[in-house]
């Protein structure tokens, strides 16, 4: 039985740690583009933000003043028991959100979208969001924070098969180009795709790509791998940097997720994770034990559901023939 | 920033600031502020502008430097402040307030978030001698929040809230800043965007439009979209 009071204790350490600590992935990534980038503008902006995430580590400050908004995704092991249940976890989980809010401090950005009531601690109507995950096996519950900004950087699109390729890297662009001008999207970021699905899962599927995966993960269908490194690379060549200025640094990388659609479409939803990734995760154990780290590893082969329990027609025709 | 190498043009204004000290400003200068910067937005826009209210205080005590921006601040039991970080906000959002603005606050400076439009810069800030910096990043919320010695005052705290009030803030190399917009109204961001716009074509070359539509992308509202 995982006590509540360590779940929720867990979850003020982690607001903290992802509203103040850039995670290594990210940073190393921009280590690498400060090195790289011609731009001279673009060049300066990465360097400062560099010297940003060290400020903030050293006084313990919110390396961006627009915290995002938090939310949480939880991921049970089969066997874990939360003392309390899950609406105890619920609950700790909105409380450590509201008291990191006043803690640390985080802006509180989260309004009533018509009347712009503000508690002032991040907490409201459906606010934060909490997802869920389950793994096959373990006792324990995993928490992941993600404080993604909420502004600039998102798009939908209904694309049919007959677009393509072509009409991926076209919407693709277009994201890049309506929300990296004037630096909106606060690239370099970490692009994120949702492809297929229904209209609800491709945007879940595209958001959870940008703020779940680390830099440099690859998307275990070859193919797909492949896409998602030829569209880092042509993120990189727009032309753009940092700020919307002349350069080389647009796309810190690329994670594409899929789910089936409807035969007739090919949604997809463009994210971007900005320059302050704000993301932090830990797996508590049933003993209390508490290990944090900052991989989420959320997408796994049961969370993508690639298999199926079942033989499937296709494969026992071919075992049959 | 000594520690970026940068070969950028460095800056340091003291405010309230003069028209002078603006003159020798060029886009893509970086600049640092001393004094007193303020922080206004939607929010206080609104009421002073569209409600009437007047100001809590003249140009000497809240300076003339307006920091688009909320706080991620708290405020203490006994009273006091506690501000971690700052960064700025969105500008373009606040366009058709600016005029009326300039004219009652007397602002020279404008601080924000990614710039407005150079018809913004022609129509708003050029006849008023006022210049845009742009923050960094965007998101030096840590440096930003370094750069604050006091919070002087929170105007409107109990009816804006933390995000909308008015903090009054006493800086000390308060930066980086990059001009965007120099007293002739040049805007950085827009050189920036020409530069980018000529490798557009190149990029898009050989895709087709979606197959479907949406309206946005054809202002003919009796358009079909497939």
């Amino acid at each position: 039985m995982i006590p509540i009071e360590t779940i929720h204790a867990t979850a003020g350490r982690l607001m903290s740690k992802a509203a103040i600590e850039i995670p290594d992935d990210y940073l190393g990534a921009l280590r690498d583009m400060a090195s790289t980038e011609k731009g001279p503008l673009s060049c300066f902006v990465i360097k400062t933000m560099l010297s940003n995430y060290d400020a903030a580590k050293e006084d313990r400050r919110a390396m961006c003043a627009d915290t995002g908004v938090p939310r949480w995704y939880v991921k049970y092991g089969n066997e874990a028991r939360v003392e309390g249940g899950p609406v105890a976890l619920e609950t700790a989980l909105r409380r450590a959100t509201a008291e990191a809010t006043n803690g640390v401090p985080l802006r509180p950005n989260r309004v009533h979208p018509l009347w712009r009531t503000d508690h002032d601690n991040n907490v409201g109507i459906n606010a934060p969001e909490i997802e869920y995950s389950f793994h096959p096996e373990g006792d324990w519950v995993e928490l992941t924070t993600v404080h993604k900004g909420g502004l600039f950087g998102t798009d939908y699109r209904m694309l049919f098969p007959g677009d393509g390729i072509d009409g991926i890297k076209r919407f693709y662009l277009d994201a890049l180009l309506a929300f990296g001008k004037r630096g909106l999207a606060c690239q370099p970021a970490i692009v994120g795709i949702g492809l297929g699905g229904s209209k609800d899962t491709c945007m879940v599927l595209g958001k959870q790509a940008a703020c779940l995966r680390v830099v440099g993960d690859r998307n275990p269908d070859p193919r797909i791998a492949a896409l998602e490194e030829e569209l880092k690379t042509l993120g990189n060549e727009v032309g753009m940097g940092a700020m919307g200025f002349a350069g080389s640094s647009m796309v810190v990388d690329c994670h594409i997720e899929v789910g089936y659609c409807h035969t007739g479409g090919m949604p997809m939803s463009v994210h971007m994770f900005c320059l302050s990734s704000r993301r932090a995760c830990a797996r508590i154990h049933a003993d209390g034990t508490v290990v944090e780290r900052t991989d989420p590893q959320w997408f796994t082969e049961y969370a993508r559901r690639e298999t199926v329990e079942w033989t499937t027609q296709d494969q026992s025709s071919r075992q049959s023939g | 920033m000594d520690d970026t190498g940068s070969e950028l043009k460095t800056v340091r204004l003291r405010s309230p600031v003069t028209t002078e000290d603006l003159v020798g400003l060029e886009i893509g200068n970086v600049v640092y502020i001393d004094g007193l910067v303020y922080t206004a937005r939607e929010g206080v826009y609104k009421k002073v502008v569209d409600d009437g209210t007047p100001l809590p205080g003249d140009v000497a005590s809240i300076g003339n430097v307006n920091f688009h921006c909320s706080p991620a601040a708290r405020v203490n039991p006994d009273g006091s402040f506690e501000m971690g970080a700052v960064t700025a906000t969105a500008s373009f959002r606040f366009s058709k307030w600016m005029s009326r603005w300039f004219d009652i606050s007397q602002a020279k400076v404008i601080v924000g978030k990614g710039g407005m439009s150079s018809a913004d810069y022609r129509e708003h800030f050029v006849p008023r001698g006022a210049v845009y910096l742009t923050t960094v990043g965007y998101g030096t919320g840590a440096l930003l929040g370094r750069g604050i010695r006091k919070v002087r005052a929170a105007h409107w705290l109990d009816e804006l809230g933390i995000a909308q009030a008015m903090w009054v803030l006493e800086v000390e190399n308060f930066g980086p800043f990059l001009v965007e917009s120099d007293l002739a109204g040049n805007s950085l961001f827009e050189r920036e965007n020409a530069k980018i716009a000529a490798n557009v074509e190149r990029l898009y070359a050989g895709t087709r439009p979606a197959t479907l539509r949406r309206y946005g992308e054809t202002d003919r509202r009796e358009d079909e979209l497939i």
